[in-house]
């Protein structure tokens, strides 16, 4: 190659790289920085004058509370659900792999619909819960239940990949050693898992902190009551005030940060295991 | 492993039901509990979606079009997700491109960067656009300035689009070039290609189909966005109101029906366009 061609290439290099750092320098860079100094203008203060404030915190009490039951049903279902896709052979298996990624394809919107109609008067499990006296929708339950819906595919998606590459020899020892089902499963199987596991248990707390277009149809928008830190956040910048709306969501950019950054610990942890096994 | 064992060893005849009818049971409770799950928990709702919106045929559908705006709404989702979705299909692939191949400082914070769409909550990056860009801020007020609002308009929606779609084709091309070997790159090189030769009859051929797997989950996931669009894009009817935006006033409005026909509307445009394109990509591979 002639050294103006090379030359030539390494413009080329640093045209594509020049470009790659300005489009992302300007969609998300610019505006994080935007939004920390926007926030904190006032001064410090209105960090904790806003945390402060009885719906600032019962938001982030409601927003937790989903966070955590989402988390829990997730993982505890997603392992199951993992192992069977992988470990069972039966019909209709490959319908059951499309319904995970089906959360995936579908608005938020769509899902907050779905939930809306089946619990609504005239919904299919309408009469099943109103006769028991139980509120469903513009409630606490509707929130979790389309919070899960999305999270779904989060921890059955990463878990999947590792039960296939670790295979069946392990497994297969272990029985054969004598080792029973669930101790072959807590010893063997579940160390090989587990960050696959931790890193669908922080995808899925991401998400379910920042979910909006599903809760904002089922919750009914109560203050006070069915608000979420996300939905707060909404009804702030929509009522103009714009100085707690920026502080609630600082706050929740600094968390799903942190949440980032332990996936990606995850990732590498995994990857180095992945590797030396 | 053999301390596993030792530990365990003994266990097995416990119990009291014969070992095989103990597993065979096993076997169907796990299977049993992930059916159970899955279907009570997505095929369910989605059902319901369905039948909702066009369980009496066609009557919910024409109602929900017949009013103002509602097309509108359908064209503005498909056009800005469209534009959307070019725009990381090319960006997306620089990207990959720069992280794989390119060694610079700031390699591993620019990956960690890429991905913060993932995690932080998609109104937060509305809300990002507004203080920003909005009419009080520095860059909203030179634009202003200039006779370019971007806040309230067409122009708003897109910017949140592609920013929380931004890791999606990234995230697809990435692993597909880390596979491939620079090697054959290096021989089209030695043999006179020039780097966008290179490109057009090595680089891409291999990457095509995961950039455009990534291009169409970029597509359908702008379809849905609600988060981030539904505080910048203003949402005037008929000029800036989005589809999802639209299935959202009209289930507050107490319309279930007509939000469902949209909704599904909406999921079939996103599933067809899947279906074709895997088609005409596998048929792509096989000539090849």
């Amino acid at each position: 190659m002639s050294t103006t061609a090379k030359r030539g290439a390494r413009g080329g290099h640093a045209g594509i790289l020049a470009a790659c750092l300005l489009y992302v320098g300007l969609l998300l860079v610019l505006p994080l920085a935007g939004i920390v100094w926007t926030a904190l203008k006032p001064g410090l203060h209105i960090v904790s004058d806003t945390l402060r404030e009885p719906d600032v915190r019962h938001a982030l009490l409601l927003t937790f509370q989903i966070a955590v039951i989402t988390v829990l049903v997730t993982t505890f279902f997603g392992v199951i659900v993992a192992w069977v896709l992988v470990r069972q052979r039966f019909h209709g298996r490959s319908f059951l792999n499309a319904l995970v990624d089906l959360p995936f394809a579908l608005s938020p919107v769509t899902v907050g619909l779905a939930c809306f109609v089946l619990f609504a008067p005239g919904g299919w499990l309408y009469p099943f819960f109103n006769a028991r006296g139980i509120q469903i929708n513009f409630a606490l339950p509707s929130m979790v239940l389309v919070t899960i819906f999305i999270c779904i595919p989060f921890t059955i998606r990463e878990v999947v990949p590792v039960l296939e590459e670790i295979g069946l020899d392990e497994e297969d020892a272990s029985r054969t050693l004598g080792a029973s089902v669930w101790h072959t499963f807590r010893k063997v199987s579940l160390p090989n898992i587990r960050w696959a596991i931790a890193y669908g248990i922080a995808l899925s707390t991401a998400r379910a902190i920042g979910e909006i277009g599903a809760v904002l149809i089922v919750s009914g928008l109560i203050q006070g009551r069915t608000e979420t830190a996300t939905l707060f956040i909404f009804r702030a910048a929509e009522e103009r005030q714009l100085p707690q709306a920026y502080v609630v969501a600082l706050l929740l950019a600094a968390i799903s940060i942190v949440l980032l950054l332990a996936i990606e610990t995850f990732h590498h942890r995994q990857e180095r295991e992945m590797h030396s096994a | 492993m053999s301390g596993v064992a030792q530990q365990v060893d003994g266990r097995r005849s416990r119990g009291f039901l014969p070992h095989r009818t103990a597993a065979a049971l096993r076997h169907f409770a796990l299977r049993g509990t992930a059916i159970v799950y899955l279907g009570l928990m997505v095929a369910l709702p989605v059902a319901a979606v369905l039948t909702k919106g066009f369980g009496d045929g066609f009557d919910a559908f024409r109602d929900a079009m017949a009013r103002p705006g509602a097309w509108a709404a359908i064209r503005l989702t498909l056009v800005t997700s469209t534009i959307a979705a070019g725009v990381n299909a090319v960006m997306g692939t620089m990207l990959a491109w720069v992280l794989v191949r390119y060694r610079f400082p700031g390699r591993r914070l620019l990956s960690t960067i890429v991905d913060i769409p993932l995690a932080i909550p998609t109104l937060v990056t509305g809300l990002m656009i507004l203080a920003l860009y909005g009419p009080n801020s520095v860059i909203g007020g030179f634009f202003d300035d200039l006779g370019i609002r971007i806040v309230f308009t067409p122009i708003a929606i897109v910017i949140a689009l592609c920013t929380v779609s931004l890791p999606l084709v990234v995230r697809s091309v990435q692993p597909v070039l880390q596979e491939l070997d620079p090697a054959e790159e290096e021989a089209a090189a030695t043999l006179g290609a020039g780097p966008r030769t290179t490109f057009r009859r090595i680089v891409f051929p291999a990457i095509r189909s995961a950039v455009v797997a990534g291009t169409l989950l970029t597509f359908s996931r702008c379809l849905g966005e609600i988060g981030s669009v539904i505080l910048v894009s203003g949402n005037r009817t008929g000029r800036t109101l989005t589809a999802p935006v639209f299935i959202f006033q009209l289930t507050s409005q107490f319309r279930p029906a007509e939000a469902a026909a949209v909704a599904t509307l909406l999921f079939a445009i996103s599933f067809v366009l899947v279906l074709v394109t895997t088609r005409i990509l596998r048929r792509k591979e096989a000539a090849a």
